[in-house]
């Protein structure tokens, strides 16, 4: 009995081997949504007192006006945090960032990058990432980091006023806050394509294999 | 594996939705999810196909009240609004209703007094020469707006918790409610430790020149540690309360602890 259970694990593990572990699938979707959120109540907060000379349309933005879209930015905060944090420590936990985001050279990411562009990069193993990948998932893991700590600033100013200082002051952590999100808004673009290029990628972030 | 039926076996899931839609509420209505990209951004939110959006506003409003209790736990009644030279001061500091300055109140003293009502020991009228002759204070602090915004102005006055303890105000009591002359009656509730906070101050000047009319002549509550529309302007009432008695912006959906 237990033998053949055995046996047909190992089958199936060889066959298709899990690429994405449920933990890393669950996160990132929740994750995609509250960062869409996020980032769709941001730009209508944004309107309310832009900081460069344009504004967000509203058909792309979310909560009709700067209360609704403060009430949908201030909800969405905690799931983006809990879960992001949720990320960070079983990440580091279970050495999933040590084992797939290093080691990572800059001599690594210029071959990655030549050969990306000549389209001589390989898929075939998904489960390694190039050292491109590596350097957009890490940068992207710091950017998402930062994007939380000045919105912590911002919200809390005073009763957080250490951890504004570390960006300057108030109006330079909304400065940061918006590059963040431009940071994001533009790993999104690359990210999707890039799914949409190599699409079992993609099928690895919904069924794991 | 046999496919799992979605939603009611025999019903098209279309046909439902169709249906379903026109027993939402009218568009006007959904104040805080207008437009096609707000309910697509729901869908993926909940995952579901149809959204109720009375549903979601009530939860956003439970959440806020959430938010208002994380914020007052995070509260600390001895933590500081950062204070700023007088050349970091911004000119001109900007004036910011939902009036123009035109409709800002024009107030007289000689007409204005200033009310105290509520759990107080002496509930007597106060004019503005009993006002001034207080001890005040200055205070060189950020002003942050809700919008995002934010300016530095230097604020003159007496502490709020002074004039408290003056009156005989009950300060184990809930919230300062405060009402104001500006046009549609604007007041707004504060939270009983805010109020008795060292930098809450009944301000009479800024830039040390009498309050002018656009910052809220005769007296504004300036509190660093709120956001500016929780800085009510032309004071003409304070009561001290239990009830939460809601307020101009508040009452709309502005997050109503809404500290710094």
């Amino acid at each position: 009995m237990s033998s053949i259970a055995a046996t047909a694990t190992t089958i199936s593990t060889s066959r298709t081997k899990v690429i994405q572990p449920a933990w890393v699938r669950v996160m990132h979707w929740i994750n995609a949504a509250a960062m869409i959120v996020m980032i769709m109540s941001g730009w209508q907060i944004y309107n309310a007192s832009p900081l460069f000379d344009f504004r967000f349309d509203r058909s792309i933005t979310l909560g009709g006006w700067l209360g609704g879209a403060l009430l949908w930015h201030f909800a969405a905060m905690w799931v983006l945090m809990l879960n992001g944090l949720a990320y960070l420590v079983t990440g580091l936990v279970t050495g999933r960032f040590r084992r797939k985001l290093l080691p990572l050279s800059p001599a690594s990411v210029i071959a990655d990058l030549k050969a990306a562009l000549t389209f001589k990069l390989s898929h075939d193993d998904l489960s390694a990432y190039n050292a491109v990948q590596k350097l957009l998932y890490l940068g992207i893991i710091l950017v998402g980091i930062v994007v939380v700590l000045t919105g912590l600033s911002m919200w809390k100013p005073v009763q957080l006023h250490w951890l504004v200082s570390l960006f300057g002051d108030y109006p330079a952590a909304r400065y940061v806050h918006f590059v963040c999100m431009a940071l994001i808004c533009a790993f999104l673009v690359i990210h999707i394509l890039l799914a949409l290029l190599v699409p079992k990628s993609l099928r690895a972030m919904i069924t794991g294999r | 594996m046999a496919k799992r039926p979605f939603l009611i076996p025999g019903v098209d899931k279309r046909l439902l939705i169709k249906d379903s839609l026109k027993t939402m509420p009218d568009l006007t209505r959904r104040r805080f999810l207008t437009g096609g990209a707000s309910l697509g951004a729901l869908t993926l939110l909940t995952g579901c196909d149809v959204v109720d959006s009375d549903t979601a506003e009530e939860l956003l409003k439970k959440v806020s009240k959430f938010n208002d209790a994380v914020q007052a736990w995070m509260f600390n009644p001895d933590a500081l609004a950062p204070t700023f030279p007088e050349s970091a001061i911004t000119k001109p500091f900007p004036f910011n209703a939902y009036y123009t300055l035109d409709e800002a109140p024009e107030i007289d003293a000689a007409d204005w007094k200033l009310d105290v009502r509520g759990l107080v020991d002496n509930k007597k009228s106060w004019t503005l020469d009993e006002l001034h002759a207080l001890p005040q204070v200055t205070q060189v602090t950020r002003h942050i707006c809700v919008e995002g915004w934010s300016a530095i102005g230097s604020w003159t006055g007496t502490p709020l918790r002074d004039f408290l303890k003056l009156i005989g105000a009950d300060t184990r009591a809930k919230y300062v409610w405060f009402n104001c002359a500006d046009k549609d009656g604007y007041n707004s509730p504060l939270d009983m430790r805010t109020a008795l906070h060292p930098q809450t101050q009944m301000t009479f000047k800024f830039a040390d020149q009498i309050l002018p009319r656009a910052y809220g002549y005769p007296m504004k509550i300036r509190v660093p540690t709120k956001l500016g529309f929780k800085n009510p302007k032309y004071v003409v009432a304070m009561e001290v309360t239990n009830d939460y008695k809601g307020g101009y912006w508040e009452d709309q959906g502005y997050n109503s602890f809404s500290g710094s």
